[in-house]
């Protein structure tokens, strides 16, 4: 009657194989979301990938949200390390590089040829002797405790090398904890705040803490579905080499209101260390311990619009950046940084959509730049 | 169906066989039937064509019932209940044109007035052309006609010209037509169910079928979306049997869970998996490599599998637990180890309904011819035949005439070749004949799924590049 499933319908059901069979199915279903809740088993299922294994890994950390880039913002930092080619680093001969940062480096509007990371990569170049490989761990968001987070995940890989590139943007302590990233690995950057005591909020109502059902498998089912859209997504971008798609944008403004505030903030002395996050930038270097780490601060934007003798650019009035260098000059001396300050190092030309996402050409110039500088 | 629509689906079973009195199942069955072509088609951005749409379904329903009843018969007090029903459900729904209720079935409906003036002119129209025109002109006409709205239905252009003329008659701007605004949900398999009960009909194998057991056999709703095409006979065998059919049999409910759990396991999990690297224009334009178009390609095809053979599960598995047997669809055809029996296990209500209704006519009209022509020619032309309206039917364009070709010339083929080699073939040994099988069920698989690259593709242009990157010729090329 139902051919292919003789298996099914050959047996004699009754109502008692029902009620078992609900029975057995519903205390399955709880014991496994019990176990779920008390294991959680995300972050070891995390760990399990596609990448590097049936496809090459991803040259960058997966971000965004749509289908067409084969790509998808997670928060297991474990399934997005583990679909990187960082994780897949085979060779001990090579000095790995670390190149990190935020969309800027990640490669906003570049494919993943023309981002920083890969121009690094193609100059064959030397790092204590040995050939370096670059591997671009940069994450779209501003936050310089959301750098830190995946520094202390990519030690792990027993980096050689870290370029460490931050704006202004990047600092404003009360934005720390506002990208997602961070507030979805509330444990892990709460271990952070407390090892190198941060002035950051451990108990930040940001922060996503789960509760028992939020631990259960029917509260993880969108970690789970990520993680297993992750693993997908390993077929087409092995096939097509596609991680974000590029489309027109609008460039960035060169006019602007007459404004002169930064976050509410109006005059050079607000700025300091209570207001920027110095203290994010210092437990980086700290915790990447023996590994050197070059501190760079990104090229921006140079307005030359109305109102640009007040504002460099949409983000920044000229006085607050200004003050901002002075201050990184100041901890780089103070803290004996390896500092590269490239403020000013790419043309206005060569801008995208934002004061700090850059076109193939001025990553080349910010490139060159940094090729010249490391060590 | 969405994951939402098969719960609700489960549920209204559940209630079915729980509660609700043996004598109305049929009742029941044609009246949710009729509420969830409302329910369950999309909106369209032409306004009130959600709502005609279903409601021309039924209109047209009801007429292949009217027209295929034997002139001795008169519609019987039941035949008018269930028409009185379907009416009253179709005046209600344009009633929410008026009220706000919770649960909309469609978006706002045409005025009252309308929708009473469109179905008085179509039962007038009905009543009229069964009147004075003779049965059998009266059965070729409603064919011809039902062929004629397929093929508008079905060719992008006249869709789109469609889409056209139903927006400006709606007042919107008729420079966005689209053919795909005609996205007539369930009008494939109704059509050809339809046309079969007319060809019944006219061979006189119809059987006698009340219009509640018409119109639930026509658009039963978890068949409605993606078939199967049963057969009026067998859905009429279980229809008739509903009343005396077990509410609670644990066998039944057993069956049909397990069914709908395989369905869904291969729609939603497998098939929705496959989805996302599977050949699509844009994959093809994007893929690096040789091997990255053949991943897609073997993607493709079994995603198509598991996508339509986990609707059929479904569907089977609600049919079994509302006591309507339907048809099986697929029976493991990438396992077969010859394009014939690949299409006696593929979409198979399908290919029976076209080897029934179109292979077989064929081909006893022509071996009915003077001179004969010879079996071979035969065989070709109702086989090509066969395959091309298989093809037309997804929908008339290019690649999917050339796809039925493909496979009419693989029938062929492998007909002539099963003809000259039978007696070498019985001849080997147990041993080589597995070794046989086995060469057939990798080149049978291997030639289905370059025939799906004119499934996947819109364009010639676009088949042509990507069978040439299959090859490692012109990688990147497509257009």
């Amino acid at each position: 009657m139902m051919p292919g499933w003789d298996w099914l319908t050959r047996a004699k059901y009754t109502g008692g194989f029902m009620l078992r069979v609900l029975l057995k199915a519903a205390i399955l279903f709880a014991i496994i979301n019990l176990l779920f809740a008390l294991t959680n088993p995300i972050p070891a299922l995390g760990m399990i990938s596609i990448y590097n294994l049936l496809s090459p890994g991803r040259l960058r950390l997966p971000y965004g949200e749509s289908e067409s880039s084969y790509n998808l913002s997670l928060y297991d930092l474990n399934a997005m390390f583990a679909s990187h080619t960082l994780n897949g680093r085979h060779n001990p001969d090579e000095a790995a590089v670390l190149v990190m940062g935020d969309s800027a480096v990640w490669g906003m509007l570049l494919e993943n040829k023309d981002t920083l990371a890969s121009c690094l990569d193609s100059r064959a170049l030397s790092v204590d002797g040995r050939p370096a490989r670059f591997y671009n761990i940069g994450y779209p968001t501003l936050s310089a405790a959301k750098d830190l987070l995946l520094l202390d995940r990519a030690m792990e890989y027993q980096p050689d090398l870290i370029l460490w590139l931050v704006t202004l943007e990047n600092m404003p302590r009360r934005e720390q904890l506002a990208t997602p990233l961070a507030q979805n690995n509330a444990a892990a950057m709460r271990d952070l705040i407390a090892a190198y005591d941060l002035d950051l909020d451990a108990s930040d109502p940001r922060f996503v803490d789960l509760d028992f059902i939020g631990r259960t498998l029917i509260g993880q089912r969108r970690a789970l579905a990520d993680w297993w859209r992750l693993q997908l997504y390993a077929f087409p971008w092995a096939q097509t080499g596609i991680d974000q798609v590029i489309g027109d944008y609008t460039p960035r403004s060169n006019d602007f209101d007459e404004d002169a505030t930064w976050y509410e903030l109006a005059g050079a002395e607000q700025l300091d260390d209570t207001t920027l996050a110095f203290d994010v930038l210092n437990a980086g270097i700290a915790r990447a311990g023996n590994v050197p780490v070059m501190m760079i601060n990104e090229p921006i934007f140079v307005a030359d619009g109305v109102n640009s003798d007040i504002r460099y650019n949409f983000w920044y009035p000229r006085w607050a950046y200004d003050r901002y260098r002075e201050l990184m000059r100041e901890h780089a001396d103070a803290e004996g940084w390896t500092y590269l300050d490239l403020w000013d190092a790419v043309p206005p030309d060569e801008f995208t959509d934002s004061p700090v996402h850059l076109t193939p050409e001025g990553t080349q110039m910010l490139c060159g730049q940094i090729a010249e500088a490391l060590p | 169906m969405d994951l939402a629509q098969i719960a609700v689906m489960l549920a209204a079973a559940a209630l079915y066989l729980m509660i609700l009195p043996a004598r109305w199942r049929g009742w029941a069955l044609m009246i949710g039937s009729v509420v969830a072509i409302y329910w369950l088609q999309p909106s369209l951005a032409i306004r009130w064509l959600d709502y005609a749409l279903p409601t021309a379904i039924l209109a047209i329903t009801m007429l292949g019932w009217y027209f295929t009843l034997p002139q001795d018969v008169k519609p019987m007090r039941a035949d008018i209940a269930a028409f009185t029903v379907t009416i009253l459900i179709v005046l209600t729904l344009s009633l929410t044109r008026y009220i706000d209720v919770p649960l909309q079935l469609t978006t706002r409906p045409p005025p009252l007035e309308t929708v009473a003036a469109a179905l008085a002119a179509l039962l007038l129209g009905g009543v009229l052309l069964r009147r004075f025109l003779p049965p059998k002109a009266l059965l070729w006409l409603a064919m011809i006609g039902l062929i004629v709205l397929f093929g508008v239905v079905k060719t992008p252009a006249l869709a789109q010209e469609a889409a056209r003329l139903l927006r400006l008659n709606a007042g919107q701007d008729s420079t966005l037509a689209a053919g795909s605004e005609l996205a007539w949900l369930g009008f494939s398999y109704v059509a050809f169910r339809l046309i079969q009960t007319i060809r019944d009909r006219q061979s006189g194998i119809l059987p006698a079928l009340s219009l509640s057991e018409y119109l639930t056999f026509i658009v039963f709703a978890p068949a409605f979306t993606a078939g199967p095409i049963a057969r009026a006979e067998n859905f009429t065998e279980s229809f008739r049997a509903l009343p005396g059919m077990t509410g609670r049999d644990a066998q039944r409910i057993t069956v049909g869970l397990s069914r709908i759990a395989a369905g869904m396991f291969k729609k939603f999990v497998i098939a929705d998996s496959l989805a996302a690297f599977s050949l699509s224009p844009v994959l093809a334009e994007q893929a690096q490599t040789t091997g990255s178009l053949w991943v897609m390609l073997y993607a493709y095809g079994f995603r198509l599998f598991f996508d339509f053979s986990g609707y059929t599960d479904i569907a089977i598995g609600l049919g079994i637990l509302f006591g309507i047997l339907l048809p099986e669809n697929f029976d493991r055809p990438y396992l077969k180890n010859n394009i014939t029996t690949f299409w006696q296990s593929w979409h198979k209500s399908l290919s029976d309904w076209v080897r029934f209704y179109v292979y077989s006519p064929l081909s006893r009209s022509m071996l009915r011819r003077k001179p004969k022509p010879s079996n071979y020619v035969i065989i070709f032309i109702s086989t090509a035949a066969t395959m091309v309206v298989i093809g037309l039917w997804h929908e008339v364009a290019i690649p999917f005439l050339i796809w039925g070709v493909w496979h009419a010339g693989g029938l062929f083929t492998h007909k002539v070749w099963s003809d000259k080699t039978r007696a070498w073939y019985r001849g080997l040994t147990a041993g080589r004949k597995r070794i046989w099988t086995a060469a057939g069920v990798l080149i049978t698989l291997q030639f289905v799924m370059l025939g799906w690259v004119w499934f996947a593709m819109p364009t010639v242009n676009q088949a042509l590049a990507v069978f040439a990157g299959l090859f490692g010729l012109n990688l990147g090329g497509a257009p």
